[in-house]
């Protein structure tokens, strides 16, 4: 069924659809209209809407309603992205699967709360302290944003880990045509198949469909953020403390494959490739479309894990690898990383609250 | 209740406290000798068996701190939350599973400073959690700073000239907010802080229980109170219970410790709100 709905609509369609039952989440500009649609939403299909007394309530609301079972989400912008982030390091490192939806806004501090941004790419993947275990997923529009939702619960809920979908108000306000799937496959997370004597919540079996206990089923389960042995319990000898460190890492090294998604538009004439992410992903293909001379063109729909060997083999042999972004470069620094020799970076940046234009890329190819 | 005799001693109670407990590779724990920790956890474990509470719906949670640690060490579902978070937390578990009693420790700075705002909006929508705040009026585990309890003129590291603030009241806050039932006791009255827990327990919507402990190694160190028995005895010598604090003035009351049910009323528990809400939009569709 085709309908034209907004980005905010479609993410949260797209987590009922996945089976998201609570939703945990306080009112900020660009993001509203999800919360608002699920509170009317959720009690219709027997889940929760609780609008928390803040951000940090509402991270740690949706991380226990997880934790007891139940498929959980939450969505906020900038400042309330900021306020969630130790409560996304708890659900790291209690391997707690949430879905959190960062619909971005200017900033810093309270910022620009109408207008969209790209600022908070590497906040979403440092944001919280430590090394830690994330996934990152970047729709470049109303259509992508349902189809990644649907991804983010899944992802969350194989791997457990917190998987956050970075939006923009761009996307969050902007109507768009939408094919809505008549069917959705949903995961249902698998519960331990030995008894609770035998059971190990961080089993060195780790990963993608490993079972795992929730509150209430038997297993007497204990989650802490401190760092912990296999069975749950705080330990402070280095050998458990690498093997905990290397196990989160683990969960995400193992699945790069599964992971991964790009959307690449490769021409082996093309001495310059283009890397862009989300919404101003849209006006870099649109320029890519203007003009005649020979591109390479890769989207991330992962940001992150950050696809390091695929940039690295399309930027092998390029003379100019351009990034356009909207803020001050924080995708650029990362492609970065991936280049080597004389490739020439480029980066293309405006941060200023309105959209990154066509003829802003245009301009530098 | 069964008896035991090991090392010609008669304990009545503790081996059925060590069914309770993840005796096998848990302790020793990390309390201090002469902390009223134990005094509580002794307590709450009698409450729940006493009321027969099937082990499999037992949720313990917690934020951060030395009461913070009790959850490692009861043998049931445990949750060591962040610190401040562990009722937000636990307001989650409740709503994915209102057939769980889940019953929420933790400590002065914990529940009162950084966990505040989630104290107050737990209380006020009567939430079901037992809610338990051990009050040692300092940061213990940090090494004995300042707490938003810490007494006039009591010394805490980060108080070196003597707290010159007013200390804050989990009772009248949690009154205040909502809750359905608020009582403080100490850990001197292990006898009222049993019946407190096993009532609270009984209870339905968001309860709180105060309890005043010492912490003789950080605390009373700071405060010329070393010795456990000292500030048990500062604890008992402050103590007033609600009866004849209705008798005392404000300026009597100032430095008490007013021991008593301050509210105790029927509410309908906020899940079962919700699943209400739940069945009148769907019956409407």
């Amino acid at each position: 069924m085709r309908r034209l709905v907004s980005g905010n609509e479609a993410c949260a369609e797209a987590a009922l659809r996945a089976g998201i039952r609570f939703f945990g989440g306080y009112p900020i500009t660009p993001s509203t209209e999800i919360a608002e649609l699920m509170a009317e939403e959720l009690p219709r299909v027997g889940g929760v809407f609780m609008q928390m007394e803040d951000e940090i309530a509402s991270i740690m609301a949706i991380v226990g309603a997880s934790a007891a079972g139940v498929p959980s989400m939450t969505a906020t912008s900038g400042p309330g992205f900021s306020l969630m982030q130790e409560g996304i390091g708890y659900a790291a490192m209690t391997e707690i699967p949430v879905v959190v939806v960062d619909v971005m806004r200017g900033g810093p501090a309270t910022g620009l709360p109408t207008k969209g941004s790209q600022g908070d790419l590497q906040q979403a993947r440092w944001g919280t302290h430590g090394d830690h275990p994330v996934v990152v997923f970047a729709p470049r529009g109303v259509e992508e944003t349902f189809a990644l939702t649907l991804r983010a619960v899944e992802v969350s809920e194989r791997l457990r880990v917190p998987v956050i979908l970075l939006t923009d108000e761009f996307i969050g306000h902007m109507r768009e045509i939408v094919s809505f799937p008549s069917r959705v496959e949903v995961y249902h997370r698998q519960r331990p198949r030995v008894a609770s004597s035998e059971y190990v919540h961080y089993a060195e079996e780790n990963n993608y469909n490993a079972p795992y206990a929730s509150y209430g089923e038997g297993y007497a389960i204990h989650l802490t953020g401190l760092t912990h042995r296999a069975d749950g319990f705080p330990i402070n000898d280095a050998p458990t403390i690498r093997w905990n460190n290397e196990r989160l890492r683990a969960k995400i090294e193992d699945n790069l494959a599964y992971l991964e998604d790009n959307y690449v538009d490769d021409d082996p004439d093309a001495d310059t490739l283009i890397v862009a992410v989300g919404s101003s992903a849209r006006s870099a293909y649109e320029a890519k479309l203007l003009t005649d001379k020979p591109l390479a063109y890769i989207r991330l729909l992962t940001l992150w894990p950050f696809p390091d060997a695929t940039i690295r083999g399309l930027a092998r042999g390029r003379k100019r690898v351009v990034v356009p972004e909207m803020n001050d470069g924080q995708l650029c620094r990362e492609v970065q990383r991936c280049l080597s020799g004389d490739t020439e970076l480029v980066s293309v940046t405006r941060n200023d609250g309105s959209m990154l234009t066509p003829q802003e890329v245009l301009e530098v190819l | 209740m069964a008896s035991a005799k090991t090392s010609g001693k008669k304990h009545s109670f503790t081996p059925m406290v060590h069914t309770y407990l993840r005796m096998d590779n848990r302790f020793p724990h990390v309390w201090c000798p002469g902390c009223g920790i134990g005094i509580l956890f002794a307590a709450l474990i009698h409450a729940l068996h006493e009321l027969n509470i099937p082990r499999d719906k037992i949720l313990l949670a917690s934020g951060i701190g030395c009461t913070s640690r009790m959850p490692g060490y009861l043998d049931t579902d445990t949750f060591h939350v962040l610190h401040g978070r562990a009722l937000a937390a636990a307001t989650g578990v409740k709503l994915a599973r209102p057939d769980m009693e889940v019953v929420v420790v933790g400590g002065d700075g914990d529940m009162l400073a950084i966990g505040g705002n989630h104290f107050i909006h737990a209380a006020r929508r009567n939430i079901g959690i037992t809610c338990i705040v051990l009050n040692n009026y300092n940061y213990a585990m940090t090494g004995g700073q300042q707490s938003p309890t810490t007494p006039r003129d009591m010394f805490a590291t980060t108080a070196p000239y003597g707290a010159i603030d007013d200390p804050a009241d989990a009772c009248s806050l949690a009154a205040a907010s909502g809750a359905a039932f608020v009582a403080r006791t100490t850990t001197y009255n292990f006898v009222q802080l049993k019946r407190f827990v096993k009532t609270a327990l009984s209870r339905k919507g968001f309860r709180l229980i105060e309890v005043v402990a010492q912490c003789p190694t950080i605390f009373g160190r700071l405060n010329r109170m070393p010795a456990t028995k000292d500030l048990i005895a500062w604890i008992k010598g402050h103590t007033v219970t609600l009866e004849a604090a209705k008798k005392m003035d404000a300026d009597e009351l100032r430095d008490k410790i007013v021991t008593g049910v301050f509210v105790d009323r029927e509410v309908e528990e906020y899940s079962d709100r919700y699943a209400r809400l739940i069945k009148k939009v769907r019956n409407a569709h």
